[in-house]
């Protein structure tokens, strides 16, 4: 008994990381995280944020009503663990229709608590200790630290502003050795805004088939393209069976506190899946599922509202950063520029700091998305054209200022 | 009405300052064309004014606005035109619109005081001829109006940096 108290004791004043796993130890903070502690601590209202990761529209009213009824008439059980089989036929029937992609709602559909949930899902499905995940960077921060908790080797694979950041043929081919196992496709892309047209993918589609390569397809800004309509990995030849498509309504229906995302596959993954998510989280909220129903069935209209919107602002910032004299490649997808900061002398971590120190105006450093990031700050145009139109301001005086 | 001004106009009726070379940045469109659709649009006055949505409850010097239901005897030959022409002349009278349904015409009337509307109806709107009848609702508070709320809204909820 006393000996128990001592080792309690002991443990609460400190060194308590001796209790933790190898994988949580040892996976980084986000480096989004840091630098939005950085920005909330100086509590100045001032500061115009540009790094926001989300939709400034806030979900559409109809949508909200559904759930608030849903909740009236007492809608607060369980799920079936893959989620109400209407919104899995609902989601079949949706891809088919923007995508072209036919999946069987009975056992190749999975509702998952945002996208998030279905990328840890599918890479605890997939990797084994020692395997290889290519992921092209920069990139979305999650794959990296997900895989070493499993064991797994994120590989990046740098991508470049001078290829529109898609990823090449060559650069993947480098990248490949025999552990390779996975690679993670997340395009339109968080952070650059990049897209890959069928004609891009088809190379990268013979690789995975020629290495036998599975493929995580993070479709979550599928349709937040501006010119050309979005293309699905799964979509090319031979590749159904090979990947497992992650999407979800966060970004397009402005559904982020939700949680709504999906993963469609072969059955026999997306069962892999189903095993692990029944036994983690049971099934996705049910007023989630019920909000995303009502997404799917009414809310195209708004939809597209809502991405006209969206490119009408990527415009005026692409535009803004290129009067800067900051080099912009125009991004095709998601919400967000990736101008390069190189010509200014400073690291991307420099830059940005003091942009939010000098010039009140809070961009994400590029290197926190892995290699090929640096040189770059990653901005979210998801805000007002006033706010916007001040920010761009201040980032011009504040460029003005450093020559 | 093609595409192209009907953009503008979109992006006009949320914001009537925007100029012409950021309305042609966001449409990527030259700002030549949209000053030119602008002011074809002005010409043919499918664009009648830029006003400014008012509060006027934040107003310290509060109106008095007031619906009314007017049902008259159309003209032979001129319907309701010059009936709705003599009461949408009084500058008191904000807005005019011909109506299915039970009654003709609705009438918005703004004044100073409950006492001004009141005089106004019983004075000028109920004497006109052709006027039948009238029923007088005053409006105790605008929630919205033209598609804007009038409630200020919580600002910006969201994390100031995210994934």
């Amino acid at each position: 008994m006393i000996t128990n108290q001592q080792t309690r004791g002991k443990a609460s004043t400190g060194g308590m990381d001796r209790y933790l796993s190898a994988g949580a130890r040892a996976i980084p903070p986000s480096g989004i995280r840091r630098f939005f502690d950085l920005v909330s601590a100086s509590k100045d209202s001032s500061i115009i944020s540009l790094g926001v990761g989300e939709p400034d529209f806030v979900t559409p009213w109809h949508i909200r009503d559904a759930a608030v009824y849903s909740l009236e008439k007492g809608k607060t059980q369980y799920t079936s663990n893959a989620g109400m089989l209407e919104l899995r036929e609902e989601i079949a029937g949706y891809l088919s229709k923007q995508f072209h992609m036919q999946y069987e709602p009975e056992n190749e559909i999975i509702v998952t608590i945002g996208g998030s949930e279905a990328i840890d899902l599918a890479i605890r499905a997939l990797v084994e200790p020692g395997d290889e995940v290519l992921i092209p960077e920069p990139s979305y921060v999650p794959y990296n630290p997900i895989t070493s908790l499993g064991g797994g080797v994120p590989v990046g694979i740098e991508t470049f502003a001078k290829d529109g950041f898609r990823l090449t043929e060559e650069s993947l081919r480098a990248a490949i050795t025999p552990r390779s196992k996975l690679l993670i496709l997340s395009y339109p892309s968080n952070p650059t805004g990049a897209i890959m047209s069928y004609e891009d993918m088809l190379p990268i589609a013979r690789l995975v088939e020629e290495h036998d390569l599975i493929v995580v397809s993070d479709e979550i800004y599928a349709e937040l393209t501006y010119g050309s309509k979005h293309v699905s990995f799964a979509s090319l030849p031979g590749m159904k069976d090979r990947t497992i498509l992650v999407s979800g309504f966060s970004k397009a229906f402005a559904m982020t506190g939700w949680r709504m995302g999906y993963a469609c596959g072969h059955p026999e993954l997306i069962g892999a899946m189903l095993k692990i998510h029944q036994y983690t989280v049971m099934c996705a909220p049910i007023m989630g599922q019920v909000a995303a129903l009502e997404a799917l069935k009414n809310g195209m209209d708004e939809m597209y509202r809502m991405v006209e919107s969206y490119n009408q602002r990527r415009r005026l910032v692409v535009q803004g950063f290129r009067e800067i004299g900051l080099d912009c490649h125009e991004p095709q997808g998601a919400f967000y520029v990736f101008p390069s900061i190189e010509s200014t002398g400073l690291s991307s971590e420099e830059f940005s700091m003091r942009l939010v120190r000098d010039a009140k105006v809070a961009a994400v450093p590029g290197h926190v998305f892995g290699t090929g990031g640096e040189g770059f700050i990653r901005c979210s145009y998801a805000s007002s054209v006033a706010q916007l139109t001040e920010a761009l301001e201040r980032i011009a005086q504040f460029v003005q200022q450093l020559k | 009405m093609n595409e192209f001004k009907l953009k503008i106009l979109d992006l006009l009726k949320e914001d009537a300052r925007l100029s012409a070379s950021t309305i042609a940045t966001m449409l990527g469109a030259d700002e030549a064309d949209v000053s030119a659709a602008i002011a074809e649009m002005e010409r043919d006055h499918v664009i009648v004014k830029y006003a400014t949505v008012v509060n006027w409850s934040k107003v310290d010097d509060e109106k008095v606005t007031a619906l009314i239901q007017v049902e008259c005897t159309p003209e032979r030959g001129r319907g309701f035109e010059s009936i709705a022409e003599r009461i949408y002349l009084y500058p008191e009278v904000k807005s005019v619109y011909l109506m299915s349904g039970a009654y003709d015409l609705q009438v918005e009337i703004e004044g100073k005081t409950l006492k001004e509307v009141a005089s106004f109806v019983s004075n000028k709107l109920s004497t006109i001829e052709s006027v039948i009848a009238t029923k007088t609702f005053f409006i105790l508070k605008k929630y919205k109006q033209d598609g804007i709320i009038f409630e200020e809204f919580e600002d910006d909820q969201r994390l100031l940096v995210s994934p």
